[in-house]
């Protein structure tokens, strides 16, 4: 008896502790763990992350230095998923080239980001008609040919590569971010606990970037997975058109350039498979951990 | 009456736009005295909350502007400050209580680091020091478990025990005034009047005066030492709430005393002043209330009462009471 509500007193105990100090954001990852799929997400993008950072661990081919005496040739033991036109070995180019795709979706996607959020951070924080003035350009940007930029570029500097393209991207696809979070910003200076810093005395800087700043995390990290998903599949259709990394890089996108004549689709495909299927993994699993993400941070979001 | 710490004097907000000026807050004055609670009432839209924001500097601008008037802290003028000074008069000499706990805490910060974030910046404390004046603070509210409630977020405390957290926050730099915004309104009445009596603890102990705005007068009564009554962004009576109460004399502050029922009397329909109050983009020329008193004659609607102090401390602006 006296054992009984000694244990019943340490459940409540642990009861009360596991509900203690959890932030939002802390709840959120504990949803976000509780998903499937963006667990699985989660997985194979790590796995992806890992094969393209560790390739050499796979293969002891270089993604650049071409075997000239063995070009075009199919799958062997040699070369697994055969060599290209250049002597280049596939199965090298597959897991080196994740490298440059990842690089550029991740580097163009926080450099959106950045800027995104302190053009609409100003702008919405600041409102009236610093912000109509703002928004105005916004409009022009948005309206901007982002194909154009890449030819104009490359035919300024006779070459592109993978910093280019990070830079032309996040030079024109901030405002579609900056909308976003000018709109939150907007939301969230009306918010009391904002009028409540104020009250307290604390400074502009300080109530952006403490007091609403962390408020806009979860549709931040949301919005960042699902902008990287959408520019590893810009990257390779760029690359696809001709105007993303010079051949000599290895991508997928470049790989599945050099395969995309009639010829080679039918007859090649242990060539061009292996790209395509990383490229769509990639898109897939970090599409899934964007919507984990969502459903995680606004659960009334769940259908 | 004590020494005086804030001197409201003709204060005059307004809102304009290009086809309309809206007077939200039109010719107030009043004192508050070192350590007296202030109660300020009226209905909806009578300016009540302007004028606390106005107080604060924290008029919605660029429309909302403080047109005219002085507003004294001791002999500093609010109005003539800087946004950098305001800055260390908010929450340092002047803090303020809202009246939505549920909204008025940042859900990502813990209660801790939203007390101590005040304490760093006005009284330079190191981030330990703040944390562990932050839990006396929260203990002197009444938190028993304070070192549990620092680490936690506004989501797992109830509606009293946010607006508890709020006192703390807003007491914790020792303001000399504290302007509470219809702290209660939002709360269960078993926890209003523990909040009730929460603020007036913290008065006797620390000598904080008290801005409290309301339109209950229930906890005028309860609260304050002298009360003023807005009408259409006037004062149109002021004095202690003694006097008040006792002498009520304006035919408004009377209207409102009968709207209040009654428990043990037996009503079919409760009381309700009739009429609605005047736009503030548009008001009368003569007296405000005229359109809604009962005893309104000719000169009400021609001319405008002054604010008259009709017996000692007890003003009324009425052109029906005289001394």
């Amino acid at each position: 008896m006296a054992s009984d509500v000694a244990k019943m007193k340490g459940e409540i105990t642990k009861a009360h502790k596991a509900v203690r100090g959890r932030s939002p954001l802390q709840l959120a990852m504990g949803r976000f763990m509780r998903n499937p799929l963006a667990v699985a997400g989660s997985i194979i993008l790590l796995i992806i992350i890992f094969i393209t950072v560790f390739a050499p661990l796979f293969t002891h081919w270089s993604p650049t230095n071409p075997d000239i005496m063995n070009t075009d040739a199919g799958p062997s033991a040699l070369h697994w998923l055969g060599t290209d036109s250049n002597g280049y070995d596939n199965m090298a180019r597959v897991l080196y080239g994740g490298r440059v795709d990842l690089t550029i979706a991740f580097a163009a996607s926080i450099m959106v980001m950045v800027l995104g959020t302190i053009y609409g951070g100003i702008s919405g924080f600041l409102g009236g008609w610093v912000d109509n003035l703002l928004m105005r350009f916004v409009d022009i940007m948005l309206n901007f040919p982002f194909i154009s930029l890449v030819l104009v570029l490359e035919a300024i500097f006779n070459t592109s590569n993978e910093w280019m393209l990070i830079l032309v991207v996040g030079l024109t696809a901030w405002p579609g971010a900056a909308r976003m979070i000018r709109g939150v910003f907007l939301q969230l200076r009306e918010q009391d606990y904002v009028i409540g810093a104020v009250t307290i005395g604390a400074s502009r800087m300080r109530i952006i970037f403490r007091h609403i700043l962390p408020n806009t995390l979860s549709l931040l990290t949301v919005l960042v997975s699902m902008s990287v998903a959408g520019y590893v599949g810009l990257d390779a259709g760029l690359s696809f058109l001709g105007l993303g990394v010079p051949p000599s890089v290895a991508s997928w996108g470049a790989m599945l350039n050099t395969y995309s004549d009639y010829i080679s689709l039918s007859t090649k495909p242990y060539a061009w498979i292996p790209p395509v299927v990383m490229i769509v993994l990639t898109i897939l699993s970090i599409n899934f951990i964007g919507d984990g993400l969502r459903d995680a941070f606004d659960p009334q979001s769940r259908s | 009456m004590s020494e005086p710490l804030l001197k409201v004097k003709n204060l005059k907000t307004y809102f304009t736009s290009r086809h309309s000026q809206v007077k939200a807050v039109d010719g107030v004055d009043f004192v508050v005295g070192k350590g007296r609670v202030l109660g300020i009432v009226g209905e909806s839209g009578s300016g009540k909350s302007m004028t606390s924001l106005s107080i604060m500097g924290l008029v919605p601008g660029p429309q909302g502007k403080i047109v005219e008037g002085e507003i004294l802290l001791e002999d500093m003028d609010l109005v003539k400050l800087s946004d950098k000074q305001m800055e260390n008069v908010r929450g340092n000499l002047v803090s303020m209580i809202f009246q939505e706990p549920m909204t008025a805490l940042n859900p990502v910060l813990t209660i801790g680091e939203q007390i101590s974030e005040m304490l760093i910046k006005h009284r330079s404390m190191r981030k330990s020091e703040a944390m562990a004046k932050a839990i006396e603070m929260l203990r002197s509210v009444g938190f028993a478990r304070a070192e549990q409630i620092v680490k936690e977020y506004p989501h797992q405390l109830s509606g009293g025990m946010r607006q508890r957290a709020m006192i703390a926050m807003a007491m914790s730099c020792e303001p000399k005034l504290l302007i509470a915004d219809e702290p209660t309104t939002a709360l269960d009445v078993t926890i209003q009047a523990q909040v009730l009596e929460l603020m007036k603890d913290l008065r006797d102990r620390t000598g904080t005066s008290v801005v409290l705005i309301t339109h209950d007068l229930g906890v005028i009564a309860e609260m304050a030492d002298d009360m003023i009554v807005m009408y259409g962004g006037q004062v149109v009576e002021s004095g202690t709430a003694d006097d008040v109460f006792e002498v009520t004399l304006h035919p408004y502050t009377k209207a409102l005393l009968a709207s209040i029922p009654v428990i043990d009397e037996e009503r079919d329909r409760l009381y309700a002043i009739p009429g609605t109050v005047p736009s503030a983009a548009n008001f009368p020329v003569g007296c405000r209330f005229a359109d809604r008193c009962s005893l309104v004659e000719t000169r009400c609607r021609e001319t405008m009462p002054e604010l008259q102090e009709v017996r000692t401390g007890h003003w009324v602006r009425c052109h029906l009471v005289t001394k």
